[in-house]
């Protein structure tokens, strides 16, 4: 057995929660840089060069990127050798009350009813899994509500098929507008169950753009999905132009005969993810 | 590429008119700031018949939830969060003489048709670009809602705040506009 802290995740958590608001991934701020370059629009090019001047500030200040630090989100692995001396929950939740304190990072989770603010951003957001192995993987991404309000879930007929995936997925980001402040990524689940589409939809914005589909069909629907959605010429935060999404990102899983479940799960210019493995 | 227009706050009606959709605009003056919270107190005061915490003639409203500042900072991270939530309140604001709001994404039908007979403004700040457009704010003071923390309505003075014109007095519609001049029909 592999014997782990849960001190230790809590620092970890801590730490994750600062960079991932105030350093962005380079896969993301490559692809907006790459955007740019190609962008046509002149207040296109105006957002992007705007986006990352600030991405860099935030960077060199130690500044969160954006006010909207998010709700915290993670997605766990935990090895099936680990052995915990306390409880993970406990432990990620009190990373992320350390982290957004003393992190100056927005307190944004509220009750859902009252809208009483928990005043430290928990409780987190935990998905785990067990996998093989003596490690623990933590991956974060907070996220803001611009993007996420805009985010969808159907049950189509399986006879709506691919074509009908297609449509759903263009006609919510066509209908998000600016509102999700575009350049974006679109995560996309097909399939699975009711919650399980809303899942993949979200996992799938953590892996890194640039990085291909495993599967060669997806990673078609990928491209044809992409091109659709930047000819809809929304553009850099909705005020037109050719960058309206830096990536579609899909993951499938198979589903009840009678369903086909597909979930839209839009991430704003700000794709913070991280991960940290202990 | 076309260089910014400068303009100062608060607004009058011959400065909003000049305002078209698509210009760049830097401003300077004051500002202040309201969200969902804030805006629902306001509106609860004007229901009950009372006076508001401020005068909103010819001001402009920012749409903003900022971090908190650090010791020795004037504001933490404040780049603009989405306009449409507040469409149900703004009109009765604009109905009372606000002149401009900023924030990010469409405003509903009420709104364009208050700015529209009102002589008001929409302007669009870049999302997500909060450390940068946190330098344009030189002073922020809360006078308002302490209790809603970063809903708190604060008075921002500002200098060359940069935002872009979305709906003007004349109907113009950035959203539309661009999005028209973008889209290809495949």
């Amino acid at each position: 057995m592999k014997q782990i802290a849960v001190k230790d995740i809590t620092q970890k958590v801590r730490d994750l929660c600062i960079s991932a608001a105030c350093n962005l991934e380079p896969d993301v701020a490559n692809a907006i840089k790459a955007a740019f370059r190609k962008e046509e629009s002149e207040l296109g090019r105006e957002v992007l060069g705007q986006i990352i001047e600030n991405f860099e500030i935030a960077d060199t200040e130690s500044l969160p990127m954006c006010q909207d630090t998010g709700i915290s989100v993670f997605f766990v692995e935990v090895g099936r050798e680990v052995s915990l001396d306390g409880s993970l929950v406990d432990a990620i939740n009190e990373g992320v009350r350390q982290g957004y304190k003393e992190g100056y990072l927005r307190k944004s989770v509220c009750h859902p009813l009252k809208r009483l603010n928990t005043g430290d951003n928990t409780p987190a957001i935990i998905h785990t899994s067990i996998v093989e192995g003596g490690k623990l993987k933590i991956k974060i991404a907070p996220k803001g509500a611009g993007s996420e309000n805009m985010s969808r879930l159907k049950m189509l007929k399986p006879a709506e098929g691919i074509e009908g995936i297609k449509g759903f997925v263009v006609e919510t980001i066509k209908d998000a507008g600016g509102n999700p402040c575009p350049p974006i990524v679109v995560g996309v689940g097909i399939g699975g169950s009711f919650e399980m589409c809303a899942i993949l939809a979200k996992k799938s914005l953590l892996r890194a753009i640039g990085t291909p589909n495993p599967d060669a069909d997806l990673n078609k629907l990928e491209g044809e999905l992409l091109d659709q959605i930047n000819n809809l010429g929304i553009g850099p935060m909705g005020f037109g132009g050719r960058t309206t999404a830096l990536a579609v990102h899909v993951e499938a899983h198979p589903c009840h005969i009678a369903s086909l479940p597909v979930a839209v799960n839009i991430q704003c210019h700000a794709g913070r993810h991280k991960e940290v493995v202990i | 590429m076309s260089e910014p227009v400068r303009i100062s706050a608060p607004l009058t009606d011959a400065a909003v008119e000049k305002l078209k959709a698509g210009d760049k605009i830097l401003i300077t003056g004051v500002m202040y700031t309201a969200r969902d919270a804030a805006h629902k107190r306001l509106i609860e005061l004007l229901d009950a018949g009372k006076e508001l915490p401020v005068d909103l003639k010819g001001q402009i409203i920012y749409y903003v939830g900022p971090t908190p500042e650090r010791p020795g900072q004037v504001i933490g991270s404040a780049g603009p969060t989405t306009s449409g939530r507040m469409d149900a309140y703004t009109p009765r604001l604009i109905e009372l003489g606000l002149k401009g709001m900023v924030g990010k994404g469409a405003r509903g039908k009420e709104v364009l048709d208050a700015i529209k007979k009102h002589k008001a403004v929409y302007m669009a700040a870049v999302g997500g670009a909060a450390a940068l457009i946190r330098r344009s704010i030189k002073k922020a003071e809360i006078i308002a809602y302490e209790d809603l923390g970063p809903e708190a309505i604060r008075r921002l003075e500002v200098v060359d705040f940069p935002a872009i014109v979305v709906n003007d007095v004349y109907g113009g519609d950035l959203f539309l506009q661009g999005v028209e001049k973008y889209r290809r029909v495949s």
